[in-house]
């Protein structure tokens, strides 16, 4: 019994045997490009975002916390370290919102030649540039 | 697939029932419903995070009671727990597709899945309790 997607997975060799096609592509011999590039930042930026919702909770435990707690958390939010995490979970949260709108247009099947693939690949990371950009002068003229 | 196949003479292993194929199904589980939650949530996130940045620059600063008060704001409570709901369920969403992507051993794959599953719904329920404590009890 055979069924289409497994039809699909058959096709020669250039001396003209039957393969199977591979599965995936190999990274060793597949050449670095936007499209695959974007693709893994999207992954990227998705597990680092997870992380950030810890953060998310710690602010809301320490907010519920009381007085000390809230402070405690500010302070550490305003620390350095805290400064770079928070410019992190910016850059991760604005590149992973442009990059997941670009994909909700693939699923209603927008996009999908290659030169607006490109170039919405690039909007992803002006947008997300522009989006952190924003949102820091923001943040510095409400500190 | 089957990996032993000669490669001159592709075998064609289908890994569907005839049933399930009638029914559109996939090999198992519940995949549809997982791509489709993970659309859903997404779509859900996109006003939710715009409205959390808008309120976290508008919060940030200022002390506890200020805080307070703005969770007490039954729009804002009913948001804060929507993002805080919808984000575990969306990360939960997409950590497992990864899990299911590196993790080959079966057993150490449907465990950490299962944990996973168990620490996103532990942190939700203690981000929404907090929530609800910061907006009613201040």
């Amino acid at each position: 019994m055979s069924d289409g997607r497994d039809a699909m997975m058959v096709g020669r060799s250039t001396d003209g045997r039957l393969v199977q096609r591979p599965l995936s592509p190999h990274l060793q011999i597949y050449k670095p490009q936007i499209s695959s590039a974007l693709s893994i930042f999207h992954r990227i930026t998705g597990i680092a975002l997870s992380a950030g919702a810890l953060l998310l909770v710690c602010w809301l435990v320490a907010a519920a916390g009381g007085d000390a707690a809230y402070d405690g958390f500010s302070g550490f939010l305003r620390s350095w370290f805290g400064v770079l995490l928070l410019f992190g979970w910016t850059v991760a949260l604005w590149y992973h919102f442009c990059a997941g709108l670009r994909h909700l247009a693939w699923d209603a099947g927008y996009g999908f030649d290659l030169p607006t693939m490109h170039r919405s690949g690039i909007a992803v990371l002006v947008g997300t540039a522009l989006l952190t950009v924003l949102t820091w002068i923001i943040a510095i003229i409400v500190w | 697939m089957n990996q032993t196949a000669k490669p001159s003479a592709p075998h064609l292993r289908v890994m569907r029932s005839q049933l399930g194929r009638v029914r559109g199904l996939g090999a198992a589980r519940a995949g549809t419903e997982h791509w489709w939650a993970e659309r859903l949530t997404s779509v859900a996130l996109v006003p939710l995070t715009l409205w959390f940045i808008y309120a976290a620059l508008h919060l940030s600063g200022l002390p506890r009671a200020a805080v307070a008060h703005w969770a007490g704001n039954p729009i804002n409570t009913a948001l804060l727990v929507a993002l805080v709901l919808i984000t575990f369920r969306h990360l939960q969403l997409g950590l497992q597709v990864v899990l299911e992507d590196y993790v080959h051993h079966e057993g150490i794959r449907t465990a950490s899945v299962l944990l996973l599953r168990g620490a996103a719904g532990l942190l939700a329920l203690i981000g929404v309790l907090a929530a609800l404590k910061l907006a009613f009890t201040g």
